[in-house]
């Protein structure tokens, strides 16, 4: 029985050491220890979500980089497409132009190769007209010369009219 | 209310698997304790001379002193003399306890303070005046004195201020170092109470008491924990003989009494609803269930008062009368088994140690989150 029994003493003496230990203890080793613990945390929490913040920004990052690589890449597309355009444009432009003048030039060329045929042709006909009148006088002079032939000339001559 | 459920299914389990320990223990305990008793009774009738008493050996050890004895040297007992304080009649009375002279079977009287004073089985009584010796009734009761208020630094509480320097030099240090370490890097010391810290507040204070308002309760509960997971282990050292303070139900008494008047004093209302007008069953019922919540609420400090006691004392005991063994048997020949024994029941009572703590504090924390717990339902 007397095991079982609490003697007032040790009940006593454990009560006052126990409220001192608690006391001490809360003071120069709970407080700071579970300050700093609670402390170094709330720093590794902090660190970890900063850490995934900065993570989601480089990926946001990454993500606007390839945007704008898509943008210039759609960029550099549309350019190159207007500047074919252009050359193309550019060169059919010339071409049509070019065919125009040519076309022109043709028929100046034309034109005045006609108006040069024209004038060689009348200047042909002057002088083969000139020369037929020289020639057909040389050779009127030449059949006159004498009596007969101006008879036989004209006998014949008679005789196309006769005939006709 | 489901952190509470799965902590009271952990501790259940736990304490179920102790239990378990607790059954081998107690059968081992009983076993030995007859093999004792019935050795000790058969060795009286034979021999005439100085018989050994397991029983009063190891309730010698497992109970308070006076002195702190430490070993017999040349057929003298060594030992620390304690101071012994006694309120008497005349008032305070103090004086060492080596005045006995080692007597404690009530022979040798010491006068002080105009009172004459025996040390009977570590019990300290003063004769009525008048009285020269100390007479017996049929039961070995003194009859001629009676016991004063008796506030003497016996061993255990020698022992158990032993331990709060310990204590106070582990947790007072390892709290320096995280004053000097800037960024809170735990080294040395407090490299290794960092994690059972941790564990208290992390795996009794939160899951028992709620995220909320744990933090009020973490210097008690970390303040008990290692209080008495000291003491337990200090009880275990064998040089330091009898250091049984958390085997003593004082000792546990008067630490359940504290979660007690905590327990009380912190209880909401939606508590004591609970104990005196339970909500949710018919009138009868509530009427029915009053003394028994009222019966509940004193018998968890109790229940916590002798697990923490009886534990530990039979583990003490057990280890004890395991080398009992030895001298019932007067033979050399028992001593390994006796070692080998012992030394598995140590091995197992540094396992209980920690355990106990750790349910003491569990429990301590259970009811304040019981009693802080919110009507919710």
């Amino acid at each position: 029985m007397d095991l079982v029994t609490p003697g007032l003493g040790l009940v006593v003496w454990t009560g006052i050491t126990f409220i001192i230990l608690l006391i001490i203890l809360r003071k120069f080793a709970w407080k700071p220890i579970l300050g700093a613990v609670g402390e170094r945390e709330d720093s590794i929490k902090n660190a970890l979500l900063e850490a995934d913040k900065a993570r989601q920004e480089m990926e946001n990052l990454k993500s606007d980089n390839e945007k704008i690589l898509k943008e210039a890449r759609a960029e550099r597309d549309a350019m190159l497409k207007d500047a074919r355009e252009m050359k193309n444009n550019v060169i059919s432009e010339a071409k049509d132009e070019a065919k125009a003048q040519a076309n022109k030039i043709i028929e100046q060329a034309k034109t005045s190769i006609q108006n040069e045929k024209l004038a060689a042709i009348t200047d042909l006909k002057n002088q083969v007209a000139d020369l037929s009148i020289g020639i057909a006088e040389k050779v009127l002079k030449e059949q006159l010369s004498n009596k007969d032939k101006q008879e036989k000339l004209v006998e014949s001559m008679l005789n196309d009219v006769k005939l006709n | 209310m489901s952190l509470h459920l799965h902590g009271i299914l952990r501790d259940i389990f736990l304490i179920e698997y102790v239990m378990q320990i607790n059954t081998f223990r107690f059968f081992l305990l009983g076993l030995l304790f007859s093999i004792s008793l019935n050795g000790f009774a058969s060795g009286e009738e034979k021999t005439g001379d100085e018989k050994f008493d397991p029983k009063e050996m190891i309730m010698h050890h497992v109970k308070d002193a006076h002195s702190f004895h430490l070993w017999d040297w040349d057929g003298h007992p060594v030992s620390i003399s304690l101071p012994v304080i006694l309120w008497t009649d005349n008032g305070l009375t103090t004086f060492m306890s080596s005045e006995f002279h080692h007597d404690n079977s009530g022979t040798h009287i010491v006068e002080k303070n105009g009172g004459k004073f025996v040390n009977l089985h570590e019990k300290i009584y003063q004769l009525n005046d008048g009285e020269t010796s100390v007479a017996f009734d049929a039961e070995h009761h003194p009859t001629n004195a009676v016991k004063p208020y008796d506030f003497s630094i016996t061993r255990n509480v020698f022992m158990m201020w032993v331990s709060v320097l310990v204590l106070l030099l582990i947790f007072i240090g390892a709290a320096r170092r995280y004053k000097k370490s800037e960024n809170f890097v735990p080294k040395g010391i407090a490299s290794f109470v960092e994690p059972l810290i941790v564990f208290v507040r992390d795996e009794i204070a939160v899951p028992m008491i709620g995220e909320k308002t744990y933090k009020r309760y973490m210097p008690y509960l970390l303040t008990i924990f290692f209080f008495v997971w000291i003491n337990n282990i200090f009880g275990l050292i064998p040089i330091i003989n009898g250091a049984n303070v958390s085997g003593n139900i004082a000792f546990t008494f008067t630490l359940a009494l504290f979660t007690f008047i905590i327990t009380t004093l912190v209880g909401n209302k939606n508590y004591w609803k609970h104990i005196f007008w339970m909500p949710g069953v018919p009138v009868p019922m509530k009427i029915f269930l009053m003394p028994i919540e009222l019966i509940g609420m004193m018998v968890k400090p109790i229940s916590l008062m002798i697990r923490l006691f009886a534990n530990i004392t039979a583990g003490h005991i057990i280890i004890l009368a395991l080398m009992s063994l030895i001298f019932v048997f007067k033979s050399v020949a028992v001593a390994p088994v006796s070692i080998a024994f012992a030394l598995f029941i140590t091995v197992i009572e540094i396992i209980v140690t920690a355990i106990q703590a750790y349910i003491f504090t569990v429990l301590s924390a259970l009811y304040f989150g019981m009693a802080t717990e919110e009507a919710e339902h």
